[in-house]
Protein backbone atom coordinates (compact mmCIF):
# COMPACT_ATOMS: atom_id res chain seq x y z
CA UNK A 1 0.00 0.00 0.00
CA UNK A 2 2.90 2.25 0.81
CA UNK A 3 4.31 1.69 -2.72
CA UNK A 4 1.49 2.24 -4.40
CA UNK A 5 0.97 5.79 -2.08
CA UNK A 6 4.29 6.53 -3.53
CA UNK A 7 3.32 5.74 -7.09
CA UNK A 8 0.66 7.66 -6.76
CA UNK A 9 1.56 11.22 -5.45
CA UNK A 10 4.56 10.59 -7.70
CA UNK A 11 2.66 10.26 -10.57
CA UNK A 12 0.47 13.25 -9.51
CA UNK A 13 3.45 15.19 -9.42
CA UNK A 14 5.10 14.10 -12.58
CA UNK A 15 1.82 15.03 -14.63
CA UNK A 16 3.00 18.85 -15.17
CA UNK A 17 6.73 17.63 -16.66
CA UNK A 18 5.21 14.82 -18.59
CA UNK A 19 2.73 17.28 -20.15
CA UNK A 20 6.00 19.52 -21.36
CA UNK A 21 7.18 16.34 -23.19
CA UNK A 22 3.61 15.41 -25.36
CA UNK A 23 3.57 19.28 -26.09
CA UNK A 24 6.98 18.85 -27.64
CA UNK A 25 5.94 15.90 -30.15
CA UNK A 26 4.59 17.66 -33.61
CA UNK A 27 1.82 15.57 -33.61
CA UNK A 28 0.58 16.58 -30.71
CA UNK A 29 1.05 19.83 -30.84
CA UNK A 30 -1.01 19.80 -34.32
CA UNK A 31 -3.92 18.56 -32.03
CA UNK A 32 -3.50 20.91 -29.16
CA UNK A 33 -3.22 23.80 -31.16
CA UNK A 34 -6.80 22.15 -33.12
CA UNK A 35 -8.85 23.86 -30.17
CA UNK A 36 -8.66 26.70 -31.79
CA UNK A 37 -10.51 25.97 -34.83
CA UNK A 38 -12.69 24.02 -32.38
CA UNK A 39 -13.27 27.20 -30.24
CA UNK A 40 -13.78 28.78 -33.97
CA UNK A 41 -16.04 27.21 -35.22
CA UNK A 42 -18.21 26.37 -31.95
CA UNK A 43 -18.75 30.34 -31.04
CA UNK A 44 -19.18 31.01 -35.18
CA UNK A 45 -21.91 28.26 -34.95
CA UNK A 46 -23.46 29.55 -32.02
CA UNK A 47 -23.69 33.43 -32.49
CA UNK A 48 -25.02 35.64 -34.70
CA UNK A 49 -22.75 37.29 -37.15
CA UNK A 50 -23.82 40.68 -36.39
CA UNK A 51 -24.39 39.55 -32.34
CA UNK A 52 -22.82 42.55 -30.56
CA UNK A 53 -20.53 42.90 -27.97
CA UNK A 54 -22.24 43.85 -25.00
CA UNK A 55 -21.78 48.02 -24.24
CA UNK A 56 -22.14 49.67 -21.21
CA UNK A 57 -23.06 53.00 -19.80
CA UNK A 58 -20.92 55.63 -18.89
CA UNK A 59 -20.51 55.35 -15.61
CA UNK A 60 -19.91 51.32 -15.78
CA UNK A 61 -16.06 52.82 -17.05
CA UNK A 62 -12.86 51.72 -15.71
CA UNK A 63 -11.77 54.96 -13.93
CA UNK A 64 -8.32 54.33 -15.84
CA UNK A 65 -7.98 52.47 -19.08
CA UNK A 66 -4.20 50.75 -18.55
CA UNK A 67 -2.26 50.50 -21.58
CA UNK A 68 -0.23 47.86 -22.77
CA UNK A 69 2.60 46.04 -25.12
CA UNK A 70 4.18 49.00 -27.10
CA UNK A 71 3.38 52.40 -25.14
CA UNK A 72 5.46 54.58 -27.14
CA UNK A 73 6.65 53.72 -30.80
CA UNK A 74 9.25 55.77 -30.18
CA UNK A 75 10.63 55.71 -34.04
CA UNK A 76 11.91 58.58 -35.37
CA UNK A 77 9.16 59.00 -38.31
CA UNK A 78 6.72 58.33 -35.52
CA UNK A 79 7.79 61.04 -33.03
CA UNK A 80 7.73 63.31 -36.19
CA UNK A 81 4.13 62.20 -36.65
CA UNK A 82 3.36 63.08 -33.05
CA UNK A 83 5.29 66.47 -32.78
CA UNK A 84 2.79 68.03 -35.55
CA UNK A 85 -0.49 66.08 -33.85
CA UNK A 86 -0.78 63.63 -36.49
CA UNK A 87 -1.64 65.98 -39.19
CA UNK A 88 0.76 64.85 -42.16
CA UNK A 89 -0.65 60.96 -40.77
CA UNK A 90 -2.20 58.93 -43.34
CA UNK A 91 -3.47 55.61 -43.20
CA UNK A 92 -3.35 53.53 -46.40
CA UNK A 93 -6.02 50.93 -47.18
CA UNK A 94 -4.92 49.01 -50.41
CA UNK A 95 -4.18 45.20 -51.38
CA UNK A 96 -7.38 43.76 -53.18
CA UNK A 97 -9.27 46.96 -52.96
CA UNK A 98 -10.53 48.43 -56.50
CA UNK A 99 -9.61 51.96 -55.33
CA UNK A 100 -6.84 52.29 -52.79
CA UNK A 101 -7.30 55.31 -50.23
CA UNK A 102 -5.25 57.02 -48.03
CA UNK A 103 -6.90 58.93 -45.38
CA UNK A 104 -6.14 61.91 -42.45
CA UNK A 105 -7.77 61.74 -39.12
CA UNK A 106 -10.20 64.44 -40.94
CA UNK A 107 -11.14 61.92 -43.62
CA UNK A 108 -12.07 59.63 -40.47
CA UNK A 109 -13.90 61.87 -38.72
CA UNK A 110 -15.76 62.76 -41.69
CA UNK A 111 -17.10 59.67 -42.36
CA UNK A 112 -20.43 58.19 -40.38
CA UNK A 113 -19.35 57.48 -36.67
CA UNK A 114 -19.70 54.88 -33.87
CA UNK A 115 -19.23 55.83 -30.83
CA UNK A 116 -19.34 52.70 -28.31
CA UNK A 117 -18.66 51.86 -24.57
CA UNK A 118 -17.21 48.49 -24.37
CA UNK A 119 -14.97 45.97 -22.67
CA UNK A 120 -11.25 45.04 -23.52
CA UNK A 121 -10.11 41.82 -22.59
CA UNK A 122 -6.22 41.37 -22.24
CA UNK A 123 -5.15 37.69 -22.39
CA UNK A 124 -3.69 38.03 -19.33
CA UNK A 125 -6.85 38.37 -17.70
CA UNK A 126 -7.64 42.04 -17.06
CA UNK A 127 -10.70 43.67 -18.19
CA UNK A 128 -11.11 47.48 -18.93
CA UNK A 129 -13.55 49.54 -20.01
CA UNK A 130 -13.78 52.24 -21.94
CA UNK A 131 -15.80 54.92 -25.11
CA UNK A 132 -14.24 54.47 -28.73
CA UNK A 133 -15.34 56.23 -31.41
CA UNK A 134 -14.36 55.88 -35.11
CA UNK A 135 -15.96 54.93 -38.70
CA UNK A 136 -16.51 51.18 -39.25
CA UNK A 137 -13.84 49.54 -40.96
CA UNK A 138 -16.84 48.34 -42.85
CA UNK A 139 -17.67 51.30 -44.36
CA UNK A 140 -13.64 52.17 -45.27
CA UNK A 141 -13.89 48.98 -46.91
CA UNK A 142 -16.98 49.10 -48.62
CA UNK A 143 -15.44 52.92 -50.44
CA UNK A 144 -12.19 51.41 -51.38
CA UNK A 145 -14.12 48.63 -53.05
CA UNK A 146 -12.88 44.85 -51.54
CA UNK A 147 -12.18 42.55 -54.73
CA UNK A 148 -14.03 39.25 -54.34
CA UNK A 149 -10.80 37.40 -53.74
CA UNK A 150 -10.16 39.40 -50.32
CA UNK A 151 -10.06 36.79 -47.58
CA UNK A 152 -7.99 38.66 -44.25
CA UNK A 153 -7.53 42.23 -43.68
CA UNK A 154 -4.27 42.92 -42.40
CA UNK A 155 -3.17 45.84 -40.41
CA UNK A 156 0.14 47.36 -40.24
CA UNK A 157 1.05 49.39 -37.17
CA UNK A 158 3.88 52.46 -36.55
CA UNK A 159 5.40 50.10 -33.44
CA UNK A 160 7.99 47.48 -33.38
CA UNK A 161 7.44 45.37 -30.45
CA UNK A 162 10.61 42.93 -29.38
CA UNK A 163 12.57 44.78 -32.40
CA UNK A 164 9.89 43.46 -34.88
CA UNK A 165 6.85 44.87 -36.52
CA UNK A 166 3.58 44.54 -34.79
CA UNK A 167 0.90 43.69 -36.81
CA UNK A 168 -2.47 41.75 -36.92
CA UNK A 169 -5.25 40.85 -39.02
CA UNK A 170 -8.87 39.42 -38.75
CA UNK A 171 -11.38 37.59 -40.89
CA UNK A 172 -14.28 39.53 -42.93
CA UNK A 173 -16.81 38.21 -40.39
CA UNK A 174 -15.27 40.50 -37.85
CA UNK A 175 -14.17 43.14 -40.49
CA UNK A 176 -17.62 43.96 -41.53
CA UNK A 177 -19.21 43.63 -37.82
CA UNK A 178 -21.05 46.57 -36.72
CA UNK A 179 -19.02 47.38 -33.90
CA UNK A 180 -15.50 46.75 -35.74
CA UNK A 181 -13.98 50.31 -36.01
CA UNK A 182 -11.42 52.75 -36.52
CA UNK A 183 -11.22 54.21 -32.77
CA UNK A 184 -9.48 57.83 -32.84
CA UNK A 185 -11.20 58.60 -30.03
CA UNK A 186 -10.99 57.03 -26.31
CA UNK A 187 -13.31 58.56 -23.76
CA UNK A 188 -13.86 61.89 -25.75
CA UNK A 189 -10.64 62.49 -26.43
CA UNK A 190 -8.44 61.90 -29.00
CA UNK A 191 -6.77 58.65 -28.65
CA UNK A 192 -3.84 59.12 -25.91
CA UNK A 193 -0.44 58.05 -27.35
CA UNK A 194 -0.08 54.54 -24.72
CA UNK A 195 -3.75 53.55 -26.31
CA UNK A 196 -2.35 53.54 -30.23
CA UNK A 197 -2.73 57.27 -31.29
CA UNK A 198 -3.70 58.49 -33.74
CA UNK A 199 -5.79 55.52 -34.31
CA UNK A 200 -6.50 51.85 -33.63
CA UNK A 201 -8.54 49.12 -33.82
CA UNK A 202 -11.51 47.84 -31.91
CA UNK A 203 -12.47 44.09 -32.95
CA UNK A 204 -14.85 44.02 -29.98
CA UNK A 205 -15.68 40.38 -29.86
CA UNK A 206 -11.75 39.66 -29.63
CA UNK A 207 -9.00 39.48 -27.03
CA UNK A 208 -7.22 42.79 -26.84
CA UNK A 209 -3.65 41.93 -28.76
CA UNK A 210 -6.06 42.16 -31.85
CA UNK A 211 -6.91 45.22 -31.43
CA UNK A 212 -4.40 46.97 -33.26
CA UNK A 213 -2.31 50.25 -32.20
CA UNK A 214 -0.64 52.76 -33.87
CA UNK A 215 -2.60 52.07 -37.12
CA UNK A 216 -0.29 52.87 -40.80
CA UNK A 217 -2.08 50.52 -43.35
CA UNK A 218 -5.18 48.63 -44.08
CA UNK A 219 -4.26 45.95 -46.91
CA UNK A 220 -6.85 43.49 -47.83
CA UNK A 221 -5.13 39.85 -48.82
CA UNK A 222 -6.38 36.60 -50.04
CA UNK A 223 -3.62 34.77 -47.43
CA UNK A 224 -1.55 35.90 -44.68
CA UNK A 225 1.38 33.24 -46.04
CA UNK A 226 3.95 35.78 -47.05
CA UNK A 227 3.08 38.11 -44.28
CA UNK A 228 4.94 38.57 -41.25
CA UNK A 229 6.38 34.54 -40.47
CA UNK A 230 2.40 34.11 -41.96
CA UNK A 231 0.44 33.39 -39.00
CA UNK A 232 -1.37 36.48 -39.41
CA UNK A 233 -0.17 38.57 -36.22
CA UNK A 234 3.08 39.43 -33.93
CA UNK A 235 2.10 37.53 -31.59
CA UNK A 236 0.46 34.58 -33.61
CA UNK A 237 4.07 34.86 -35.18
CA UNK A 238 6.28 34.81 -32.61
CA UNK A 239 4.61 33.32 -29.17
CA UNK A 240 1.87 30.69 -30.20
CA UNK A 241 -1.12 32.91 -29.19
CA UNK A 242 -4.35 31.77 -31.45
CA UNK A 243 -5.42 34.09 -34.36
CA UNK A 244 -8.76 32.83 -33.59
CA UNK A 245 -8.44 35.09 -29.89
CA UNK A 246 -12.71 34.77 -29.18
CA UNK A 247 -11.81 33.39 -25.95
CA UNK B 1 -13.25 -13.02 -2.31
CA UNK B 2 -16.55 -11.53 -3.25
CA UNK B 3 -16.24 -9.14 -6.37
CA UNK B 4 -19.47 -6.92 -7.27
CA UNK B 5 -19.94 -5.37 -10.22
CA UNK B 6 -19.80 -1.73 -9.05
CA UNK B 7 -19.06 1.09 -11.90
CA UNK B 8 -20.61 0.69 -15.22
CA UNK B 9 -18.37 1.56 -18.30
CA UNK B 10 -19.82 5.31 -18.81
CA UNK B 11 -18.90 6.09 -15.14
CA UNK B 12 -15.31 4.44 -15.66
CA UNK B 13 -14.62 5.92 -19.25
CA UNK B 14 -15.62 9.52 -17.92
CA UNK B 15 -14.17 9.35 -14.57
CA UNK B 16 -10.59 8.57 -16.33
CA UNK B 17 -10.95 11.20 -18.80
CA UNK B 18 -12.50 13.67 -16.25
CA UNK B 19 -9.77 13.04 -14.37
CA UNK B 20 -6.67 14.11 -17.01
CA UNK B 21 -8.77 17.14 -18.08
CA UNK B 22 -9.06 18.07 -14.34
CA UNK B 23 -5.30 17.47 -13.73
CA UNK B 24 -4.49 19.58 -17.30
CA UNK B 25 -7.24 22.62 -16.87
CA UNK B 26 -6.05 22.97 -13.13
CA UNK B 27 -2.12 23.26 -14.02
CA UNK B 28 -2.46 25.03 -17.31
CA UNK B 29 -5.22 27.42 -15.38
CA UNK B 30 -2.47 28.45 -12.70
CA UNK B 31 -0.18 29.08 -15.48
CA UNK B 32 -2.37 31.41 -16.75
CA UNK B 33 -3.48 32.82 -13.77
CA UNK B 34 0.56 33.45 -13.05
CA UNK B 35 -0.03 36.20 -15.88
CA UNK B 36 -2.36 38.71 -14.32
CA UNK B 37 -2.31 36.67 -10.43
CA UNK B 38 -4.97 39.54 -9.21
CA UNK B 39 -8.93 38.74 -8.82
CA UNK B 40 -11.93 41.19 -8.92
CA UNK B 41 -15.62 41.49 -8.48
CA UNK B 42 -17.90 43.09 -11.03
CA UNK B 43 -17.35 44.06 -15.16
CA UNK B 44 -13.93 45.78 -14.95
CA UNK B 45 -10.49 45.22 -13.41
CA UNK B 46 -7.05 45.66 -14.28
CA UNK B 47 -3.84 46.85 -12.60
CA UNK B 48 -5.23 50.28 -11.26
CA UNK B 49 -8.63 49.15 -9.86
CA UNK B 50 -8.64 47.31 -6.29
CA UNK B 51 -8.37 43.13 -6.44
CA UNK B 52 -10.31 41.44 -3.70
CA UNK B 53 -7.38 38.80 -4.25
CA UNK B 54 -3.58 38.67 -4.70
CA UNK B 55 -2.54 35.44 -5.83
CA UNK B 56 0.74 33.82 -4.97
CA UNK B 57 2.76 33.04 -8.12
CA UNK B 58 2.74 29.53 -8.54
CA UNK B 59 5.51 27.30 -8.80
CA UNK B 60 6.58 25.58 -12.00
CA UNK B 61 5.89 22.34 -10.30
CA UNK B 62 2.21 23.20 -10.71
CA UNK B 63 1.89 24.70 -13.98
CA UNK B 64 1.44 23.40 -17.59
CA UNK B 65 3.89 24.46 -19.00
CA UNK B 66 6.43 24.41 -15.97
CA UNK B 67 8.02 27.39 -17.43
CA UNK B 68 6.01 30.57 -17.86
CA UNK B 69 4.37 30.82 -21.41
CA UNK B 70 1.09 31.87 -21.73
CA UNK B 71 0.09 30.93 -25.00
CA UNK B 72 1.24 27.41 -24.55
CA UNK B 73 -0.78 27.43 -20.81
CA UNK B 74 -3.81 28.75 -22.65
CA UNK B 75 -3.42 25.77 -25.92
CA UNK B 76 -3.45 23.12 -23.03
CA UNK B 77 -6.65 24.83 -21.50
CA UNK B 78 -8.94 25.60 -24.53
CA UNK B 79 -8.03 21.75 -25.69
CA UNK B 80 -9.23 20.41 -22.25
CA UNK B 81 -12.12 22.68 -21.63
CA UNK B 82 -13.72 21.22 -24.66
CA UNK B 83 -12.90 17.60 -23.29
CA UNK B 84 -14.19 18.72 -19.84
CA UNK B 85 -17.84 20.38 -21.40
CA UNK B 86 -18.50 17.46 -23.78
CA UNK B 87 -16.83 14.97 -21.75
CA UNK B 88 -19.75 15.68 -18.50
CA UNK B 89 -22.55 16.43 -21.36
CA UNK B 90 -21.74 12.89 -22.47
CA UNK B 91 -21.73 11.70 -18.97
CA UNK B 92 -25.12 13.46 -17.81
CA UNK B 93 -26.87 11.43 -20.76
CA UNK B 94 -25.71 8.13 -20.00
CA UNK B 95 -25.76 8.45 -16.49
CA UNK B 96 -29.66 9.50 -16.73
CA UNK B 97 -30.12 6.80 -19.27
CA UNK B 98 -28.62 3.91 -17.55
CA UNK B 99 -29.93 5.83 -13.61
CA UNK B 100 -26.55 5.64 -12.29
CA UNK B 101 -27.75 9.24 -11.26
CA UNK B 102 -31.04 8.08 -10.07
CA UNK B 103 -29.34 4.70 -8.49
CA UNK B 104 -26.84 5.65 -7.15
CA UNK B 105 -26.50 9.48 -6.66
CA UNK B 106 -30.05 9.95 -5.45
CA UNK B 107 -29.41 11.58 -2.04
CA UNK B 108 -32.77 10.47 0.36
CA UNK B 109 -34.15 12.23 3.20
CA UNK B 110 -33.38 9.52 5.95
CA UNK B 111 -29.38 9.79 4.15
CA UNK B 112 -29.76 13.89 5.54
CA UNK B 113 -31.12 12.81 8.86
CA UNK B 114 -28.76 13.85 11.76
CA UNK B 115 -28.09 10.96 13.19
CA UNK B 116 -27.52 9.46 9.86
CA UNK B 117 -24.98 12.11 8.90
CA UNK B 118 -23.21 11.69 12.68
CA UNK B 119 -23.41 7.83 12.09
CA UNK B 120 -21.16 8.40 8.40
CA UNK B 121 -18.85 10.84 10.14
CA UNK B 122 -17.52 8.28 13.17
CA UNK B 123 -17.51 5.99 10.54
CA UNK B 124 -15.52 8.01 8.33
CA UNK B 125 -13.81 8.81 11.00
CA UNK B 126 -12.82 4.89 11.84
CA UNK B 127 -11.98 4.85 8.13
CA UNK B 128 -14.86 2.35 7.93
CA UNK B 129 -16.27 3.39 3.81
CA UNK B 130 -19.06 1.08 3.58
CA UNK B 131 -22.30 -0.28 5.22
CA UNK B 132 -21.78 -3.50 5.97
CA UNK B 133 -25.54 -4.34 4.82
CA UNK B 134 -25.19 -2.14 1.57
CA UNK B 135 -21.54 -2.01 0.67
CA UNK B 136 -22.37 -1.48 -3.68
CA UNK B 137 -23.93 1.72 -2.26
CA UNK B 138 -21.93 5.48 -1.56
CA UNK B 139 -22.20 6.56 1.48
CA UNK B 140 -23.76 10.07 2.02
CA UNK B 141 -20.57 12.45 2.61
CA UNK B 142 -19.65 10.40 -0.77
CA UNK B 143 -23.16 10.77 -2.41
CA UNK B 144 -23.17 14.84 -1.29
CA UNK B 145 -19.26 15.16 -2.48
CA UNK B 146 -20.30 13.36 -6.10
CA UNK B 147 -23.60 15.74 -6.34
CA UNK B 148 -21.60 18.94 -5.08
CA UNK B 149 -19.17 18.09 -7.84
CA UNK B 150 -21.15 16.74 -10.45
CA UNK B 151 -24.12 19.47 -10.76
CA UNK B 152 -22.74 22.29 -9.24
CA UNK B 153 -18.48 22.89 -9.63
CA UNK B 154 -18.57 21.52 -13.05
CA UNK B 155 -21.24 23.18 -14.78
CA UNK B 156 -20.67 26.45 -13.22
CA UNK B 157 -16.61 26.23 -13.62
CA UNK B 158 -17.58 25.37 -17.08
CA UNK B 159 -19.96 28.35 -17.54
CA UNK B 160 -17.77 30.64 -15.70
CA UNK B 161 -15.59 29.79 -18.33
CA UNK B 162 -17.66 30.51 -21.55
CA UNK B 163 -18.62 33.82 -19.59
CA UNK B 164 -14.69 34.44 -20.13
CA UNK B 165 -14.90 34.71 -23.98
CA UNK B 166 -15.62 37.98 -25.10
CA UNK B 167 -17.24 35.98 -28.58
CA UNK B 168 -19.61 34.72 -26.26
CA UNK B 169 -20.62 36.97 -24.39
CA UNK B 170 -21.96 38.35 -27.65
CA UNK B 171 -23.80 34.85 -28.45
CA UNK B 172 -25.17 34.95 -24.60
CA UNK B 173 -24.66 37.93 -22.97
CA UNK B 174 -27.10 36.47 -20.00
CA UNK B 175 -24.11 34.65 -18.61
CA UNK B 176 -22.37 37.58 -17.63
CA UNK B 177 -25.36 39.22 -16.17
CA UNK B 178 -25.94 36.03 -13.84
CA UNK B 179 -22.74 36.12 -12.73
CA UNK B 180 -22.32 39.67 -12.36
CA UNK B 181 -19.75 40.15 -15.09
CA UNK B 182 -16.66 38.99 -16.39
CA UNK B 183 -13.98 39.68 -13.60
CA UNK B 184 -16.87 38.17 -11.16
CA UNK B 185 -16.56 35.22 -13.62
CA UNK B 186 -13.25 35.32 -13.35
CA UNK B 187 -13.37 35.05 -10.17
CA UNK B 188 -15.95 32.18 -9.66
CA UNK B 189 -14.23 30.44 -12.09
CA UNK B 190 -11.01 29.95 -9.73
CA UNK B 191 -13.41 29.70 -6.62
CA UNK B 192 -14.51 26.26 -8.65
CA UNK B 193 -11.26 25.39 -9.27
CA UNK B 194 -9.77 25.35 -5.77
CA UNK B 195 -13.24 23.64 -4.89
CA UNK B 196 -12.29 21.01 -7.62
CA UNK B 197 -8.82 20.96 -6.26
CA UNK B 198 -9.37 20.18 -3.15
CA UNK B 199 -12.01 17.72 -3.91
CA UNK B 200 -9.08 15.70 -5.97
CA UNK B 201 -6.42 15.75 -3.05
CA UNK B 202 -9.52 14.38 -0.28
CA UNK B 203 -10.77 11.81 -3.09
CA UNK B 204 -6.89 10.79 -3.29
CA UNK B 205 -6.64 10.60 0.02
CA UNK B 206 -9.62 8.34 0.36
CA UNK B 207 -8.89 5.86 -2.31
CA UNK B 208 -5.72 5.29 -0.47
CA UNK B 209 -7.57 4.81 3.00
CA UNK B 210 -10.24 2.63 1.21
CA UNK B 211 -7.65 0.53 -0.60
CA UNK B 212 -5.83 1.51 -3.75
CA UNK B 213 -5.62 -1.32 -5.77
CA UNK B 214 -9.56 -2.26 -5.08
CA UNK B 215 -10.61 0.91 -5.90
CA UNK B 216 -8.70 1.27 -8.63
CA UNK B 217 -9.22 -1.85 -10.12
CA UNK B 218 -12.99 -1.08 -9.53
CA UNK B 219 -12.51 2.11 -11.81
CA UNK B 220 -11.16 0.12 -14.01
CA UNK B 221 -12.52 -3.09 -14.83
CA UNK B 222 -16.29 -2.12 -13.14
CA UNK B 223 -15.29 -5.16 -10.40
CA UNK B 224 -14.99 -4.39 -6.67
CA UNK B 225 -14.04 -6.47 -4.08
CA UNK B 226 -16.10 -6.28 -0.80
CA UNK B 227 -14.68 -5.81 2.09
Amino acid sequence: MILARRSLIAGTAALPAGCDRIAEQPTARRILFLGEDMHRGLQRALSDRNALAPEFTPDQRSPFFRPNGTRDPGTTEYAALRAARFDDWRLKVDGLVARPLSLGLADLGALPQRAQITRHDCVEGWSAIGKWQGPRLGDVLKAAGLRDAARYIVFTCADLYGGEPYYESIDLVDAFHPQTILAWALNDRFLPVMNGAPCRLRVERQLGYKHAKYLMRIQAVGSLVGIGKGRGGYWEDNVDYDWYAGI
Amino acid sequence: MTFVYRHRLATRIWHWINAVAIFILIGSGLGISNAHPRLYWGRYGANFDPAWLELPRFPSWLTIPASYNLALSRRWHLFFSLVLAFGLLGYMMASLLNRHFARDLHLRRRDLSRRHLWADLRAHLALRFHDPERPRDYNVFQKLSYVVVIFILLPLVILTGVALSPAMNAAWPWLLDLFGGRQSARSIHFLCMFGLALFTVVHLALVILAGVVNETRSMITGWWRLP
